[in-house]
């Protein structure tokens, strides 16, 4: 059969959102590939330049709506950086508590999507309920379910409300027991493992060439984490192990992000019990200033995707001069024409999906 | 003779008596219409013979075998297809019930258990605009939808539901029901290719690959059935295994080839790759919209009824149980056994379908030819040694 | 040339402010040094060889991202470099006059630059000299204009 050019996209159901994966193939094997973006792209960066500071932080909830709370976590981080503002303890182990839930939940919307691409909907449908769960606590916290609006410069909104800590750990637990089900079922299942195994291969060097962070980066082989080596809000005072896989295959990166949620779920409870040792009058926020000293900062932070990085130019007035986004996904997009080259068609969903697209944060 | 009573007219005689009769054996639903027509011709021919008394249409024409014949052929027809038919629907049913809780969520809600939910999206699909590509090639693309949903179709009324329950009694009848089966994958690739569309293209090439792996075992199992039956013949296989026993027992392996090449063969999810909806979108079925949709659905479910039926045919002794009388078994409701039976080897697919993802183009084809032939070889091997060696 | 033989698995931040300033003296300058942080202001001469020795010598394996900024009176081309070792960043600050907006390209330095310079090119108009494929990638490819340059207005501002 002669070589024939496929646009997978923007509406396709591998795709996840708006993105288009031009292919070019020979029968089942793809030879060439080449992605395209910015479909969703609306100047979020250009639209911050016009808001005050507090107003930028529920867009940042909506660069991703899995990962809302990390976004607004970030963006938090870098203004607080530039006004120099140390948080309490107490707000640093609820933002803690915040973005391992959303962590959690991420991946298990990852999970579910991961389960569509290779044609199951029992994974789809058993990890949505599960990642229902963590929607409820996200509401009991925040009070909003994906958007959640709740870090603050200078703090969280609110501390948490009364029997959150009960509610948590029932999650928790709950999760742990029913997770290994889900689990099992997938690795349980050959056909799975043939799907998973050996397929889109990333080598360390490709993914430290290629600019990957998060899951992916921890699938080939690489030992980071941001969390543990340029940790912050405490995190360096909790035990925890990063997941790491050497295999780079589609089945390393899945292992990885399974690995991390039941490593989210021990942050998690131990953060609750440092908590719980900290003084109730702790104040969960600070007063800041409206304006921010003129300056350059960036922050990053472990997104559940991979590193996500902010950099914010002030010029003194209430109103970033310029506020630049680093999204993981972008980066990993841009490098998906590599993973797809000589693969079969059947396989692009299987490594797409363990990608993680989103792509509100790719565009912006 | 007089024919003054009712009874005079309505006689109730033995259909097999009819001289058109078409079968050497009983036939439940030709009887059925046979008796039918009895009643209302019978009736009719009365009330006109009341009227006009002695005329020689009543006798000759109303009454006639001919007419009585005709009358409960159509009948046969008309019923063994709805029964079809509601099996059908009954079995997208079950899937959809037993899917949802294996899945944990809502199933069907519409009517009582849910049962009319299946209407309702059928009317809903048939309410869809009906949309016919541009620089698509219409006879190509209405043609070989329509063979693909037709012999789904006619196969699934032609599988007997029980040895007075069937529409053919061919000696071939099994080589009859595997050639029908067997076509629908060449019409899928023509849709495929004539839908002018390059996921439906790529989805037809996997169809004719998938066929092409897939046809060999079914047709060496087949023939190690056959082998042992010695015969060609559906009730003859039935029949042979309520004597000796299931198949299932002496040919463990030819069932576990058949159970896997006929999920293939009706594409359903571990090998739905005609139609992998995560990279081909719906694979060949993409440019088929509406009711057309709704029909391929439809006439998928049938290929599934008839794999099921199959599968209870060949190894699980079709309407008969073990241990029971098999005389006291063929007057009580031998179809009600074979639908159960049926039923349940579909629960086993759904629960391959709930528990499984799909498997890529390369490994069907090394799970077709690298396991599958190989093991159907041998359980032909084993058919044979047992047969010839006597030991049945 | 950019000696490589001394390559070093996870510098100190002293240790690569001091090393950087050694090797590319007159071009570079640091601007801060903070824990695991070090902020540099370069020439855009130097900015392909700074990279280059970043990778090489001091193993900084990652483009973290590549930004650009309009400050009205000139462009700025600004580098996030990470490791994969002990979590020190690297920032790099590039000035680029506005009539002359070239810069040498860092994508074949790290692929994941890529995207960065070809978003930084179709939103800033800085042209990166030897980049493999420099179109627009978010907007439409006829746009003409540079959308997040300060002259560029949204409706409702002046």
């Amino acid at each position: 059969m002669a070589d024939m050019w496929i646009t997978m996209g923007p509406q396709h159901p591998f795709s996840h959102g708006l993105w288009t994966l031009k292919i070019r193939a020979d029968g089942e094997i793809v030879k060439e590939a080449e992605p395209v973006v910015g479909y969703l792209h609306r100047g979020w960066e250009k639209e911050c330049e016009n808001r005050t500071y507090p107003l930028i932080i529920p867009m940042a909830d909506r660069l991703c709506y899995s990962a809302s709370m990390t976004w607004a976590h970030v963006y938090c981080k870098v203004v607080e950086e530039a006004l120099e503002v140390e948080l309490s303890d107490r707000a640093k182990y609820l933002r803690v508590i915040a973005d391992e839930i959303c962590r959690i939940q991420s991946h298990l919307m990852w999970l579910a999507a991961m389960g569509t691409d290779l044609g199951n909907l029992t994974i789809f449908l058993w990890a949505l309920r599960e990642r229902e769960f963590f929607l409820d606590l996200n509401v009991k916290l925040c009070g909003q379910r994906l958007t959640t609006n709740y870090p603050r410069i200078g703090g969280v909104r609110n501390d948490m409300p009364y029997l959150f800590e009960r509610d948590c750990m029932r999650v928790v637990d709950r999760f742990e027991k029913v997770m290994w089900e889900i689990v099992a079922m997938m690795d349980g299942s050959s056909i799975f493992l043939s799907r998973m195994r050996g397929v889109g291969v990333i080598n360390r060097k490709d993914a430290a060439n290629y600019g990957l962070t998060g899951p992916v980066m921890r699938g080939s082989g690489v030992d980071f984490d941001i969390r543990r080596d340029d940790p912050y809000c405490n995190y360096d005072q909790l035990d925890w192990e990063v997941a790491v896989s050497k295999d780079g295959d589609a089945y390393a990166r899945y292992a990885v992000r399974i690995e991390e949620m039941f490593q989210s779920c021990e942050i998690i409870r131990q953060a609750m019990v440092k908590l719980k040792g900290l003084p109730r009058t702790d104040p969960v926020r600070f007063k800041v200033p409206r304006k921010v000293p003129a300056g350059t900062h960036f922050a990053r932070l472990e997104d559940p995707r991979g590193e996500s990085l902010m950099y914010l130019i002030s010029d003194g007035t209430d109103k970033p001069y310029r506020l630049k986004v680093r999204s993981p996904i972008f980066v990993n997009v841009s490098a998906s024409k590599h993973f797809v080259e000589g693969v079969r068609i059947a396989d692009i969903p299987a490594i797409m999906g363990t990608l993680d697209m989103c792509l509100g944060e790719t565009d912006r | 003779m007089g024919y003054s009573s009712i009874l005079d007219w309505v006689k109730f005689n033995d259909p097999m008596l009819n001289e058109f009769y078409a079968y050497k054996v009983y036939n439940l639903p030709y009887d059925i219409g046979y008796k039918l027509w009895e009643l209302i011709g019978g009736a009719l021919a009365w009330l006109i013979n009341l009227i006009f008394p002695g005329n020689g249409f009543s006798v000759t024409l109303i009454s006639s075998d001919l007419l009585s014949n005709f009358f409960a052929i159509v009948f046969m027809v008309v019923v063994i297809f709805a029964v079809a038919f509601l099996i059908n629907l009954t079995m997208i049913w079950e899937e959809r019930k037993v899917l949802g809780r294996m899945m944990d969520r809502r199933a069907t809600r519409i009517g009582p258990l849910g049962y009319l939910q299946n209407l309702a999206d059928g009317l809903k699909t048939f309410l869809k605009e009906n949309i016919t590509p541009d620089k698509a090639d219409k006879k190509g693309y209405m043609w070989a939808l329509t063979l693909v949903i037709g012999t789904s179709v006619l196969l699934a009324c032609m599988i007997p539901l029980s040895h007075r329950w069937f529409i053919v009694d061919y000696n071939t009848g099994l080589l009859l029901i595997f050639g029908l089966f067997a076509i629908a994958p060449f019409m899928i690739l023509v849709a495929g290719w004539a839908q002018n569309n390059k996921y439906s293209l790529l989805g037809g090439m996997r169809a004719a690959a998938q066929m092409i792996s897939y046809e060999v075992p079914i047709l060496l199992v087949f023939a190690s059935v056959a082998l042992m039956a010695g015969s060609f013949n559906i009730n003859d296989i039935v029949n042979m295994q309520a004597e000796t026993m299931w198949f299932i027992i002496p040919q463990i392996l030819g069932f576990l080839v058949f159970i896997v090449a006929a999920i293939a063969e009706a594409e359903r999810i571990p090998f739905d790759l005609p139609e992998a909806e995560a990279e081909l979108v719906e694979g060949w079925q993409t440019e088929y919209s509406g009711m057309k949709w709704g029909l391929i659905m439809l006439g998928d479910y049938f290929r599934g009824y008839v794999a099921c039926a199959l599968i209870v045919i060949l190894f699980l002794g079709g309407w008969y149980l073990p241990f029971f009388d098999v005389g006291m078994q063929q007057d009580w409701l031998p179809e009600i056994v074979f639908l159960l039976k049926v039923f349940l080897v579909f629960f086993v697919f759904i629960w391959v379908r709930a528990a499984h993802c799909r498997v890529r183009t390369d490994q069907i084809l090394n799970i077709g030819w690298k396991v599958l032939l190989p093991l159907s070889v041998i359980n032909l091997v084993i058919a044979a040694v047992i047969t010839y060696g006597g030991w049945l | 040339m950019v000696d490589t033989k001394d390559f070093i698995e996870a510098p100190s931040v002293e240790h690569i402010a001091g090393d950087v300033t050694r090797v590319f003296s007159p071009n570079i300058t640091v601007r801060k040094v903070a824990p695991r942080r070090v902020h540099f202001n370069c020439d855009r001469e130097a900015i392909h060889g700074v990279c280059k020795y970043l990778r090489d010598a001091l193993n900084f394996e990652q483009a973290s991202s590549v930004c650009g900024v309009d400050w009205v009176d000139h462009l700025q081309v600004v580098y996030h470099l990470s490791n994969y070792s002990n979590g020190v960043m690297v920032e790099i600050t590039v000035d680029v006059p506005n009539d002359d907006p070239h810069i040498d390209s860092v994508a074949l330095i790290w692929e994941g630059a890529d995207w960065h310079e070809r978003e930084t090119y179709e939103l800033f108009g800085i042209i990166f000299d030897g980049h493999p494929k420099l179109e627009r990638l978010l907007t439409p490819q006829n746009y003409e204009f540079f959308p997040f340059r300060k002259s560029y207005k949204l409706r409702g501002q002046q």
